[in-house]
C-alpha cells in the first residue's frame, strides 16, 4: 500500500518536473543542451582515462577541466540570461553573453597552453 | 495641507539634486587625492634603511631571488624557465624553474625591462630594491577598493591609510626587502576584492579577472593555499546560512575551475593543484554548490508538495551514494601518510608537528608562535579596532561583510601559529579598524545633522513615526558635540600615536638590512660592521671560482649572491638529508669532518663567530639545531653527548664531544691571542659570557685563511693530504698526489 503510494507519488514526481521544464523558454532550452554536451564529453574523457590510464596527465585534466569549464560558464550564463531572475534584470543578455565570450577566451588561452 | 508643502518641496528638489551631484563629483576628486596621498606615504614610509644606510638588498632569501632576476635580465625568459642551478647544493643542483615562484622575479624583471626600454638607466638592484615600497602602495589602494566593497568609499579611504602604516607590513617590504611578501600581499587583497565584487554584482566579466588576480597570486607565494581555502570556507558559510544567491555560484564556480587550472600551470604548483589535501576543499565545496544551486532549481520550478516529493526521493537515494563516496575518498586520503597535506601546512593545522617530525622547519625563528607584545608592536592600537569593526559588519550583516569576518578569524588563528602569520593578519585588522572607524564617524556626524533637522521639524507639524527614530539619536544632544569633538581629538591621538609608533617601527626595527651591522660608540658615533660583505668579497677574490665553500645554510643564498661561489646547502632547505651531512661534519672531531668535506668537494669552510664583538646570531648559538638536524638523520651524532646536565656549555665544563667538535674549533681558534680587548689569553666570548673551555689548541686538519675586521667571519681552507704517513705503511713510501685515495688512511667512515 505504501509502496504503491510512494510509486504514484514519484510518478507525479516526473510529471510534474517534466511539465514545469517544458514551460521554459527556447533559448534557455538551448543552452541546457549544450551544458548536457559539455558534461557528457567530460564523462567520455573520464571513462577513456580509466580504461587507457592517465599519461600524460597535464592533457587528461585540460581536456576534463575545459569541458567542466565551458558547462559552468554556460550555467553562468543561462543565469544571466533568464528573464525569471530578478536580480539580473538590468543586465543586458548582450552583455552577458559578452562576458561568456571573454572568460571562455581565457579559459581555452589556459587551456591550450596546459594541453602540452 | 499637502499642496504648499509640495510647493516648496519642488524647486527645493531639483536644487537638492544638483548640489548633490557636485558634492559627489567634489567628494570624488578629494577621495582621489587622498588615495594619491596615502600610496606616497606608503612609499615614503618604507624608504628609512635607503636613507640610513644604502640601497642594499637585506637578509638572506632577498639575495636568492635577487641572483634569480639577475640571471632571468640577462638571459631572458626561456632560459629562466628551464634554468638548472649548478652552483647550488653540491653536488646535487637545484632545478630553478621548477622549484622557484616566479611572481616576484617576474614582475621586477618586466619593470627592469619596461624601465630601460623607456631609456631610464635604472639597474637590476635599484629596481628590486624598490620593488616592494611601489607594490606596497599599490597594496593600500587595493584595500581601499576592498572596504569600499564592503562598507563604503570613507571606510575604504580608513583602511587605505592604516594599511599604508601597519608596522606588520612595513616589516616585510622595507626597500631592500626584495621578498614573496612584497608583491603577495597586495595580489592577495586584490584577489579578495575581485571575489567581492564578483558577489556583489554578480557579472562574469569580474570573475574572469579574480581567477587571473589568483593567478597572480599562485605565481608569487606560497601561501595561495589560504585564498583557495578561505573562498569555499565563505561558500559554505553562505549557503549554510541560507544566503545562497546565483550571484555566489557565479563568484564561485568559475574561480575553481580557472584557478585550478592556472594553479597548475605555474611549475612549482603542477599538478598538486588536484593531488594535494590542500585544494581538496574547493573541490567538496564545488560539487556541494552544485547540488545546491540544483536543489534551488528544482524548488523554483514545482509546487512545494512536489518538491516535499523530490526532497524525500533524493534523500534516500542520495545518502547512499554519497556514503560510498565518501568512504572511496576517506580510503584513498589516509593511505598516504601525511594524508595529502604538505608539511607546512601540517604544521599550521597542527602547531606541534615540527618539533616532532621536521626539525628544519621547527628550527626557523620565523615559524616560531608570536607572544604577546608582538601583536602590540605589529598591530599596535588596531587589535583594540578590529573587536568594534567585526561588530559593524554585523550591522548588517552582507555576503561581503561576513566574508570579511571570516577573514579576521582564520587570519588571527593562523598568526597564532606561526609569526610570519602576522603578516596576513594586517590587511585584515586594518580593514575591519578602517570600517570601525568610519562607522563611529557616520553615527556621531549623522546625530548632529540630526540635531539641526530636528530644530526645524519642531517648527513644522512633527510626523510621529520619523520622531520616533530621530528621538533615539537626540538624548546625546547637548553632549553629542563634546562627544564629536572628543572622537575627534581622539582619532587625532591615535593617528598620531601609531604615526609615531609606526615611523619609529620603520625607522628603528624593521629597517636593519641584517647584512650590514650597526652600533653606536661610547662617543655617540655610528660604528658599522660590514664584515659580511668583506668575507664575500675576500671570497670572490682570492679563491677559484669552481672552489666549494661550506657552510650552515643559513649564509648559502648570500655566499652564492655575493661571493659568487659554490655552495653545499642553502636556505632552500629542500634536502634534509643534504643539510644533515654538513650538520654531522659540523658536529664531528677534526679528522671525520675533514673526510666527509673532502668527500664533497669542499675547499673552504665558512663560520661565522660573533664573541668578539657581542654578535648573537652567529654559529655557535645555533649549534645545537645543527646537532640535532644532523642526530635525525646520522644517528651517531646525539645530542645528549654536548651537554653538561642538559645545559649548553662551552666554557671548561663543557663536554669533551663539545670541547673536540669542529665547530668550535673553527670558531674559537686563536681567540686567546685577540688584540681587540686585551684579554691576554684569556679567551672571553662575550656573547655566552664565559671564558672558552679549550685554549692554545692547534689545528691539524684545516688552516686559517681569512678572518674578518672583526672577527665575525672566519674562513678555513682544507689542508691536502699528507703525502707519507708516519708509522701506519712504512712499505709504500713513494710519494702519492693530493687526490690519493681515503681508504688507505685506514679509518672508519661515519657514513657505512
Amino acid at each position: 500500500m505504501g509502496r504503491s503510494s510512494t510509486v504514484k507519488e514519484t510518478q507525479a514526481l516526473f510529471q510534474s518536473l517534466r511539465s514545469a521544464y517544458a514551460a521554459t523558454p527556447n533559448n534557455l532550452k538551448i543552452i541546457d543542451v549544450f551544458v548536457g554536451f559539455a558534461v557528457l564529453t567530460a564523462i567520455i574523457q573520464v571513462v577513456y582515462m580509466a580504461v587507457v590510464g592517465s599519461f600524460p596527465f597535464n592533457s587528461f585534466l585540460s581536456g576534463v577541466l575545459s569541458c567542466i569549464g565551458t558547462a559552468v560558464l554556460a550555467v553562468c550564463l543561462r543565469i544571466q540570461v533568464n528573464k525569471d531572475n530578478k536580480e539580473f534584470k538590468d543586465v543586458a543578455p548582450e552583455r552577458a553573453f559578452a562576458d561568456f565570450i571573454l572568460c571562455n577566451l581565457v579559459l581555452h588561452l589556459v587551456i591550450m597552453n596546459f594541453m602540452g | 495641507m499637502a499642496s504648499p508643502e509640495s510647493a516648496v518641496n519642488g524647486p527645493t528638489m531639483t536644487a537638492g539634486a544638483a548640489s548633490k551631484s557636485l558634492r559627489n563629483a567634489f567628494g570624488g576628486v578629494i577621495a582621489f587625492i587622498i588615495l594619491v596621498l596615502i600610496g606616497v606615504l606608503a612609499f615614503s614610509i618604507r624608504l628609512f634603511s635607503v636613507i640610513k644606510y644604502e640601497s642594499v638588498i637585506h637578509e638572506f632569501d632577498p639575495y636568492f631571488n635577487y641572483r634569480v632576476t639577475q640571471f632571468l635580465s640577462k638571459n631572458g625568459i626561456y632560459d629562466f624557465w628551464n634554468w638548472f642551478d649548478d652552483r647550488t647544493w653540491y653536488p646535487l643542483g637545484r632545478v630553478i624553474g621548477g622549484t622557484v615562484y616566479p611572481g616576484l622575479t617576474l614582475t621586477a624583471g618586466t619593470i627592469w625591462k619596461v624601465v630601460n626600454s623607456l631609456n631610464i638607466p635604472l639597474s637590476v638592484e635599484t629596481v628590486c630594491v624598490f620593488t616592494a615600497p611601489i607594490f606596497s602602495a599599490f597594496a593600500s589602494w587595493a584595500a581601499y577598493l576592498l572596504t569600499k566593497e564592503v562598507k563604503g568609499p570613507g571606510a575604504g579611504l580608513t583602511a587605505a591609510a592604516l594599511l599604508a602604516m601597519v608596522p606588520s607590513y612595513i616589516s616585510r617590504s622595507v626597500a631592500g626587502s626584495y621578498d614573496n611578501e612584497a608583491v603577495a600581499i597586495f595580489a592577495l587583497v586584490f584577489t579578495f576584492y575581485l571575489y567581492i565584487k564578483t558577489l556583489n554584482t554578480g557579472s562574469l566579466f569580474y570573475a574572469t579577472l579574480n581567477a587571473l588576480a589568483y593567478f597572480y597570486m599562485v605565481c608569487s607565494w606560497g601561501g595561495y593555499t589560504f585564498i583557495i581555502n578561505l573562498i569555499p570556507m565563505h561558500v559554505l558559510l553562505c549557503i549554510v546560512t541560507g544566503r545562497y544567491s546565483s550571484r555566489l555560484y557565479i563568484a564561485y564556480a568559475p574561480l575553481v575551475v580557472l584557478g585550478t587550472l592556472l594553479a597548475s600551470l605555474v611549475p612549482v604548483v603542477g599538478f598538486n593543484a588536484v593531488l594535494t589535501s590542500e585544494h581538496f576543499a574547493s573541490f567538496l565545496v564545488f560539487i556541494i554548490i552544485h547540488v545546491v544551486a540544483l536543489a534551488y532549481y528544482i524548488k523554483g520550478i514545482l509546487s512545494p508538495k512536489m518538491f516535499k516529493v523530490a526532497v524525500t526521493l533524493v534523500v534516500s537515494v542520495g545518502l547512499a551514494v554519497c556514503c560510498a563516496v565518501i568512504a572511496i575518498l576517506i580510503a584513498v586520503v589516509a593511505s598516504s601518510p601525511t594524508k595529502g597535506w604538505s608539511g607546512r601546512s601540517l604544521t599550521l593545522l597542527d602547531p606541534t608537528y615540527a618539533s616532532k617530525y621536521i626539525p628544519i622547519i621547527a628550527s626557523v625563528s620565523e615559524h616560531q608562535p608570536p607572544t604577546w607584545p608582538s601583536y602590540f608592536m605589529d598591530i599596535n592600537v588596531l587589535a583594540f579596532l578590529v573587536p568594534a569593526g567585526i561588530i559593524a559588519c554585523f550591522m548588517p550583516l552582507t555576503d561581503s561583510s561576513s566574508f570579511v569576518i571570516l577573514y579576521i578569524v582564520t587570519s588571527v588563528y593562523f598568526s597564532g601559529v606561526m609569526v610570519r602569520l602576522m603578516l596576513v593578519l594586517a590587511p585584515a585588522a586594518c580593514i575591519l579598524s578602517g570600517i570601525a572607524l568610519s562607522e563611529a564617524f557616520n553615527v556621531l556626524t549623522r546625530s548632529i545633522k540630526n540635531r539641526k533637522k530636528e530644530k526645524e521639524n519642531v517648527e513644522k507639524k512633527p510626523t510621529p513615526s520619523k520622531t520616533e527614530k530621530r528621538l533615539l539619536v537626540l538624548p546625546l544632544e547637548a553632549s553629542v558635540i563634546a562627544v564629536l569633538l572628543l572622537v575627534l581629538l581622539g582619532a587625532f591621538y591615535v593617528v598620531f600615536s601609531v604615526q609615531v609608533h609606526c615611523v619609529w617601527a620603520a625607522a628603528e626595527a624593521y629597517s636593519a638590512p641584517s647584512i650590514v651591522l650597526t652600533s653606536h660608540s661610547n662617543d655617540g658615533g655610528l660604528h658599522v660592521f660590514d664584515d659580511f660583505r668583506e668575507a664575500y668579497s675576500w671570497l670572490s677574490h682570492n679563491t677559484d671560482v669552481d672552489d666549494k665553500v661550506a657552510s650552515w645554510w643559513d649564509y648559502g643564498y648570500q655566499t652564492t649572491a655575493m661571493a659568487n661561489r659554490t655552495v653545499l646547502v642553502d636556505n632552500n632547505t629542500w634536502n634534509n638529508t643534504h643539510i644533515a651531512t654538513v650538520g654531522t661534519a659540523m658536529s664531528s672531531p677534526e679528522k671525520q669532518a675533514w673526510e666527509i668535506f673532502h668527500s664533497l668537494d669542499v675547499k673552504y669552510v665558512l663560520v661565522v663567530f660573533g664573541g668578539v664583538v657581542g654578535y648573537p646570531s652567529d654559529d655557535i648559538n645555533k649549534f645545537l639545531w645543527m646537532v640535532r638536524i644532523g642526530g635525525g638523520v646520522f644517528p651517531h651524532i646525539k645530542e645528549p653527548d654536548y651537554l653538561r646536565d642538559g645545559q649548553y656549555r662551552i666554557d671548561a665544563q663543557a663536554t669533551p664531544t663539545m670541547l673536540n667538535c669542529l665547530m668550535y674549533k673553527l670558531s674559537y681558534f686563536r681567540s686567546d691571542f685577540i688584540p681587540i680587548h686585551k684579554t691576554d689569553g684569556k679567551g672571553f666570548d662575550r656573547v655566552r659570557r664565559t671564558e672558552i673551555g679549550k685554549k692554545h689548541f692547534k689545528l691539524t686538519h684545516f688552516e686559517e685563511v681569512f678572518t674578518t675586521h672583526h672577527w665575525m667571519v672566519r674562513i678555513y681552507k682544507l689542508k691536502p693530504q699528507r703525502n707519507r704517513i708516519r708509522g701506519k705503511t712504512k712499505k709504500s713510501k713513494s710519494s702519492r698526489s693530493v687526490s690519493s685515495k681515503r681508504d688507505v688512511r685506514g679509518k672508519r667512515n661515519p657514513w657505512h
